[in-house]
């Protein structure tokens, strides 16, 4: 299978890394020690970051299927052949995307509870904030999607005297996911990395609990350097997923 | 039946027209087609044969004037659209299969999401009509697969599939190669032997003297000639339609 050859390309990408910070090691000050897997200490610092990555996962997964279903519901009526129906479309696109998705959890956090009178966790807090902000760019890229589908498929749709939801849902919609699997790929690698904005607000994930330990063991670029790596393999393997199921999807098509 | 509506007509046009921004595509048209009728239309492009056909079907809307299908008057309505759209099968020039979907799938969805025929039944179906155009041995692959005369055959079997009354056909040969025309003719030719009430816009007039109970010649949006095929042939009244004869006939 071919996500093997993408993993092993991601694992020299990493080795030629780890060697090139060896190498500039020799000026710096490295103290490998605080995350060395040969000392009980170095173990438990390790474990401790590592664990941040069950959070980064569950809070980016979480967010973009949000942000995907969102994000089709607000593409939707920008497809309408009718202004007012569009402007719901343009006016929830324009407004979200211009905020700042750390300046979003912030609101979503410390603002929302007080506007709502609700008491939001960190989890939900971070997922709504991120969920919200990425919904925008689906919602553009769901429509462009749509659009990029040629009109004689709707017209045979109509045809057949399909309805709406079964063109859009056997036509049009398993067509247009196969052309906006790239930029949907984009963006669940975007969101992998923006999750480690949550952090600001207290979330558990792997910015986080490397932040913290460099607070308890001053071991600021050891600690990064890791954190640095984590990111990395992360969003090999979530590109190389990407890759395979594109692939995966045009075999079924056979064009 | 709608009161207003001879009751021998399965369509009929009152003085349609339509505008495409300042561009009249139809003037006033007046058509109507008994059941079993078989109408070619032709004309030049840009004269408003595909407009019209696509009218009947409501896939453009109409501005003035009123269609009837069956005695349902086409309006906004949806129900009225797809009360008429059931009875309507429709082949484009392009094909348009999905690209995604098996043929069989292609055949299947309609009978299923909209007849609600069980999977079973719809698949019997398909196969009965697969057979009918002569390739159920190509039921599993996808359209990109097929050559362009088996692509616009499945999306024959596509529409009858949903067992319309009406067959539209809007240049179902044009963007076919040459050696793939006659197959296509022919499973019309097959159809048109059934009693299927058919209008037929193409330039083929081979097939049109063939099959066709009447012929339409179309200009500028208008319906300048209408005649059976004897009379249309060999006496066309109009100057308009003597050139046009002429100049697709000379070869």
């Amino acid at each position: 299978m071919n996500i093997f050859k993408h993993i092993s390309t991601a694992r020299t990408a990493l080795l030629i890394l780890l060697f090139g910070f060896a190498v500039s090691g020799c000026s710096a000050n490295w103290g490998w020690y605080v995350v060395s897997p040969s000392t009980e200490q170095g173990r438990i610092n390790l474990g401790f970051l590592l664990g941040g990555l069950k959070y980064t996962l569950a809070l980016s997964i979480t967010a973009i299927a949000i942000s995907v279903v969102v994000g089709l519901l607000i593409a939707l009526p920008g497809l309408s052949e009718k202004r007012p129906v569009r402007a719901i479309n343009r006016v929830y696109v324009e407004l979200v995307r211009a905020v700042p998705i750390l300046v979003l959890i912030l609101w979503v956090y410390y603002g929302l509870p007080q506007i709502a009178d609700i008491s939001i966790s960190v989890f939900w807090a971070g997922v709504i904030a991120l969920a919200l902000s990425d919904s925008a760019f689906q919602a553009e890229i769901f429509r462009a999607g749509i659009q990029s589908i040629d009109k004689g498929q709707h017209e045979a749709a109509q045809s057949i005297s399909l309805n709406y939801t079964d063109t859009m849902r056997y036509v049009i919609l398993p067509q247009a996911l196969r052309r906006i699997l790239p930029p949907l790929g984009n963006q669940l690698v975007y969101m992998l990395k923006m999750s480690s904005l949550v952090s600001v607000i207290g979330m558990q994930e792997l910015t986080r609990r490397a932040n913290e330990l460099v607070v308890t063991e001053y071991r600021p670029l050891e600690v990064y350097t890791i954190l640095v790596l984590e990111y990395l393999v992360l969003i090999l393997i979530v590109s190389a997923g990407v890759r395979w199921l594109e692939r995966r999807l045009r075999s079924d098509e056979r064009q | 039946m709608n009161a207003m509506t001879p009751s021998n007509q399965l369509i009929v046009l009152e003085d349609v027209s339509k505008m495409f921004g300042d561009f009249q595509a139809l003037k006033d048209v007046n058509l109507t087609v008994k059941p079993g009728e078989k109408v070619v239309v032709c004309g030049p492009s840009g004269s408003g044969k595909s407009t019209m056909i696509r009218c009947i079907n409501r896939l453009e809307r109409h501005e003035r004037g009123r269609i009837f299908v069956d005695g349902v008057e086409l309006t906004d309505k949806r129900t009225d659209i797809d009360a008429v759209r059931g009875e309507v099968g429709m082949v484009f020039q392009q094909f348009n299969l999905f690209p995604h979907l098996t043929v069989l799938e292609n055949l299947t969805l309609g009978p299923l999401r909209v007849r609600k025929l069980s999977k079973a039944d719809a698949e019997a179906r398909a196969m009965d009509y697969l057979a009918k155009v002569h390739i159920p041995e190509q039921a599993q692959k996808y359209p990109s697969q097929l050559s362009g005369g088996q692509q616009q055959r499945v999306a024959i079997a596509r529409s009858l599939c949903m067992e319309p009354r009406i067959m539209l056909f809007d240049e179902p040969t044009s963007a076919l190669d040459p050696e793939m025309i006659s197959e296509v003719l022919d499973v019309m030719s097959d159809l048109a032997e059934t009693g299927m009430t058919m209008i037929v816009v193409t330039h083929e007039m081979g097939f049109a003297r063939r099959v066709a109970d009447t012929m339409v010649f179309m200009d500028a949006g208008e319906i300048v000639e209408k005649a059976p095929p004897e009379t249309f042939f060999t006496k066309p009244r109009s100057e308009r339609c003597q050139t046009f004869l002429q100049k697709i006939l000379a070869h």
